[in-house]
């Protein structure tokens, strides 16, 4: 079957079936690799984007009721890596094997939109739904503080000025 | 490294000219443990590109521990090079360039510590000696910074870049005896480097290996029996074939490995193959298939069995005897206080998040495949016999992958995509669901530790036993389930024994992080803190004194090399280190929370933690903080991939320690996805999980996984302080426990 869906912005006319995950349309048909596939029954949360501009587990969401909403993915966040979330993600240097991170960024970045200057308590209820199998918590915490500062417009700061290059 | 990557690689492969180096220097450690493989040809480790784009080639498996990073930075060190404008690319798995390419025993760091190093070194004489030449000056007045030489006396400078044409005419110095740097002069190593793929990463570009495509490209599942060694005897593949989007459907006969003992990586099983348009096409139509099994010796297995077995063995003397120092019995008799003790744990998946998933292309007898193996040259090895076809004739590439863990040591979906490639002759990607890898896993092998402990009247562990009940058959064990004589405190009790029986298991086990170790620690330091509270000891003062008794002499440790046996000394370094950090003498007594400690050696490092956590009355835990001190050498490479590491690697021993379990029932695995073989997840996670750094003049080891295994005892024991509850059987839920 035919279905229209909106993409980070582009309108695009797949031919699937219609229990066909929005997870595949996105990854096998689109091309659009950033959404991870990790478990299929919404526990890890990987595979998460954004449907109407709230934060989706693709793998569950069948292509025919994402039709009416506009989707985006990591690859939509921004045209260079320069939304607040990706480059608190990089300063911080989170990832370790990085599988997880699109779908933390993504949650993050739905977080941020909601709750500018969210509280532990907050990322905790927004990202727990979400695994990092190499345990990088303590890190996506504190980039996504570092995220909503940077939204906010605060200077670099001065706790991870350095981290580049420092010697720790 | 801000720069725009594959811009940037694109820049310096056009831009032509510049110099290779020809380079390898052999790990020694590498060449005694391992059988010698082909001779090792020199090649190009750097490239200097006419625009002076530096690229470094990252020669080993990534699989999130940062190795893509960390060894080019070794490189990078002593090639003075500006890190800034350091390129890093991903070779191909090549065994006629490059030695050790693979992912595992957190090795990466013994090993290139000095080679990866010396190819840098050797470089940049080359490049001093191009200068030098040029200005007509002694390259002993020519200094280097920043991918430039200087001659201070003339106040010149030139750059690597227009050194590089005159620098690859030079012969290459002689590696094993060219100068390396004063440590104390680093720029790069022990300073924090980004991982050189974090922006992909965090801009989802394709890196992993499910993000491969090839031109033309299928997509198989690869539906195998759900007891192990099951063989297909029939399947409705036809009605398969004409579901929407499927190309083909196929039973593989495989072949079940003989014997009563599970071989390491026994090969291609049999199942059924199908291959589609789309992935999603694939999974769907086998919701439709309808396969008869003969599910063999398997299916009479189940966890509760092997428990009940394990108890009766426990009664009979073991059957092998693999320790035995002084009168155990005569000890345990005679000791002041005695502790008997069962410890028990599950089997586990290792699941890292990326299932398992290869692409494969196989035309006119020769294969090419992308993979994230962390044991590229084995899937080679293992294709190119499953094949017929010669080694020669196998290409991986090597691909970043979402996590290992052990997962990926072995290679079965690499020889399944290389057989349905070969099936159908088109590029097929075969990508397993999350219930594929949950169920068909290497499992971390379950176990049973029997053990007698006794002190004396001075409070000093005079007396230890231990009947392990484990896996195999008659004197062969199965993979990762063994527990070495040499295993502390072997050697630092006087009367002690280390006894095994084993019971036949017909299901695939293998290396988990910290392998042993990730279980041993559990046991060890737990029973240990059992001794220290029946001997009336704080458990840190009972530990240090079992550190300062003079070991046994021991033939097999003493053929060893130094670095490789237990130094009591480094371990009472960090034990010292992380009770003063963790506040360990001045704690005060509260209801419901405590500080519980535990080390553990392995992988060659020394680990010692201390962790603060409370538990309520209805039995919910909360780790507050973690300490831990940290032994691998004289320097810490990237200091924050490091600690990054580190904290991962707490949390992942505390996803062992509460939830994860593994069990059978008529054969078959009873977890299939993460809901029921939980990760902790941020809210549970530890507060804060301090890395403390102790450098010591050794050489530098791997941080992969010696991290893990302290963290399960010290928190059991902590909840044995708050609430007088001694664990002994893992994992927690089962005793009731949960998060709080």
């Amino acid at each position: 079957m035919r279905f229209e869906l909106t993409v980070n912005g582009q309108a695009h006319a797949v031919d699937v079936s219609p229990d066909t995950p929005l997870l595949w349309v996105l990854r096998d048909v689109l091309n659009l690799k950033g959404t991870k596939y990790g478990c299929g029954i919404g526990q890890c949360a990987a595979c998460t984007v954004h449907l109407g501009g709230r934060p989706v587990h693709s793998c569950l969401i069948p292509v025919e009721r994402a039709v009416h909403a506009p989707i985006t993915t990591v690859e939509g966040l921004s045209a260079d890596g320069s939304h607040p979330v990706q480059r608190a993600w990089e300063e911080i240097d989170v990832p370790q094997c990085g599988y997880c991170q699109a779908g933390q960024i993504m949650a993050a970045a739905a977080l941020i939109a909601q709750t500018p200057k969210p509280t532990d308590a907050d990322i905790d209820a927004a990202l727990s739904g979400h695994l990092c199998r190499c345990g990088t918590y303590l890190r996506i915490k504190e980039a996504v503080h570092r995220a909503a500062a940077l939204a906010a417009g605060t200077p670099t700061d001065q706790r991870h000025a350095g981290r580049a290059g420092d010697g720790e | 490294m801000h720069m725009n990557r594959r811009a940037f690689l694109k820049v310096s492969s056009l831009a032509g000219g510049g110099m290779l180096l020809a380079l390898y220097a052999r790990p020694a450690a590498f060449a005694q443990g391992r059988p010698a493989g082909p001779p090792l040809e020199p090649d190009a480790f750097i490239r200097i590109a006419a625009n002076g784009t530096i690229t470094i080639m990252a020669k080993d498996p990534e699989v999130g521990q940062g190795v893509k990073t960390m060894l080019p930075m070794l490189i990078a060190e002593e090639l003075d090079a500006d890190w800034a404008h350091v390129a890093i690319e991903q070779t191909d798995f090549d065994d006629t360039k490059y030695a050790g390419q693979f992912a595992g025993g957190s090795t990466a760091t013994p090993l290139n510590w000095d080679p990866m190093r010396r190819v840098g070194a050797a470089c940049r004489q080359m490049l001093v000696a191009a200068a030098a030449a040029r200005w007509h000056v002694p390259a002993s007045a020519c200094t280097t910074t920043a991918a430039r030489v200087h001659h201070r006396a003339s106040n010149r400078s030139i750059g690597y870049a227009e050194l590089a044409a005159d620098a690859a005419k030079l012969p290459v110095p002689d590696v094993q005896t060219v100068p390396l740097k004063d440590p104390k002069a680093y720029r790069i190593i022990g300073h924090t480097q980004r991982g050189c793929d974090v922006h992909a990463i965090v801009t989802g570009q394709p890196v992993f290996g499910i993000d491969m495509v090839r031109p033309g490209m299928l997509y198989a599942v690869y539906q195998k029996c759900p007891v192990f060694g099951g063989k297909v005897v029939s399947a409705n593949v036809d009605a398969i074939r004409a579901l929407p989007g499927v190309r083909h459907a196929f039973v593989v006969e495989g072949a079940v490995p003989a014997g009563d003992v599970v071989p390491r990586d026994p090969g291609l099983m049999p199942g059924v193959a199908i291959v589609a348009d789309t992935w999603w096409q694939a999974q769907a139509a086998r919701k439709k298939l309808q396969v008869t099994w003969d599910e063999g010796k398997g299916a009479a297995q189940s966890s509760e069995a092997f428990a009940q077995h394990a108890d009766e063995l426990s009664k009979q003397p073991p059957a092998h005897v693999l320790r035995h120092d002084g009168d155990t019995d005569a000890a345990l008799k005679n000791a002041a206080a005695r502790v008997e003790a069962a410890y028990s744990y599950p089997f586990i998946a290792h699941a890292p998040l990326e299932p398992q998933n290869c692409t494969a292309h196989y035309a006119n007898g020769h294969i090419e495949i992308w993979s994230n193996s962390q044991t590229p040259g084995s899937g080679r090895t293992m294709v190119a016999k499953l094949l017929g076809i010669p080694e020669g004739n196998v290409v991986v590439h090597m691909l970043r992958a979402g996590g290992g863990f052990g997962r990926r040591l072995t290679n079965d979906y690499m020889v399944e995509a290389a057989w349905i490639a070969r099936t159908v002759g088109v590029p097929v990607k075969l990508v397993w669901a999350r219930e594929d890898d949950m169920t068909n896993d290497y499992y971390r092998p379950g176990g049973f530790q029997y053990l007698k402990g006794g002190v004396d009247a001075a409070g000093r562990l005079v007396a230890w036993q231990n009947h392990f009940v484990t896996w195999g058959a008659g004197d062969e064990y199965a993979s990762a389930a063994t527990l070495s004589p040499l295993e502390f405190p072997a050697r630092y009790v006087p009367n002690f024994t280390l006894g095994t029986s084993l019971q036949e298991l017909w299901l695939k086990t293998g290396a988990l992080r910290a392998p042993g170790s990730n279980v041993n620690a559990f046991v060890i330091q737990s029973f240990l803190d059992e001794l220290a509270h029946a001997a009336g000891k704080d458990p840190v003062d009972f530990r240090l004194a079992l550190l300062d008794t003079a070991p046994l002499p021991d033939a097999e440790a003493d053929r060893q090399p130094k670095s490789r046996t237990f130094d009591a000394a480094r371990m009472r370094g960090v034990l010292e280190l992380v009770a003063e950090k963790s506040g360990w003498r001045h704690r005060t007594k509260q209801p419901g929370r405590a500080l519980g400690v535990a080390f553990h050696f392995s992988h060659l490092g020394y680990f010692a933690e201390v962790a603060d956590v409370s538990v309520s009355a209805d039995k919910r835990v909360k780790v507050h903080k973690v300490w831990v001190a940290v032994d691998i050498g004289s320097e810490i490479i990237n200091p924050g991939a490091a600690q990054n590491m580190v904290q991962g690697a707490i949390i992942d021993g505390l996803s062992e320690l509460m939830a994860q379990q593994i069990t059978l029932e008529h054969g078959r695995v009873v977890q299939t996805n993460y809901d029921r073989h939980p990760l902790v997840r941020m809210s549970q996670a530890p507060i804060e999980i301090e890395a403390i750094w102790r450098k010591t003049d050794n050489p530098p080891t791997g941080l992969g996984e010696p991290a893990l295994p302290p963290i399960i005892p010290a928190v059991c024991n902590a909840i044995f302080s708050a609430t007088g509850t001694r664990i002994r059987t893992l994992p927690l839920v089962k005793s009731g426990y949960s998060w709080a």
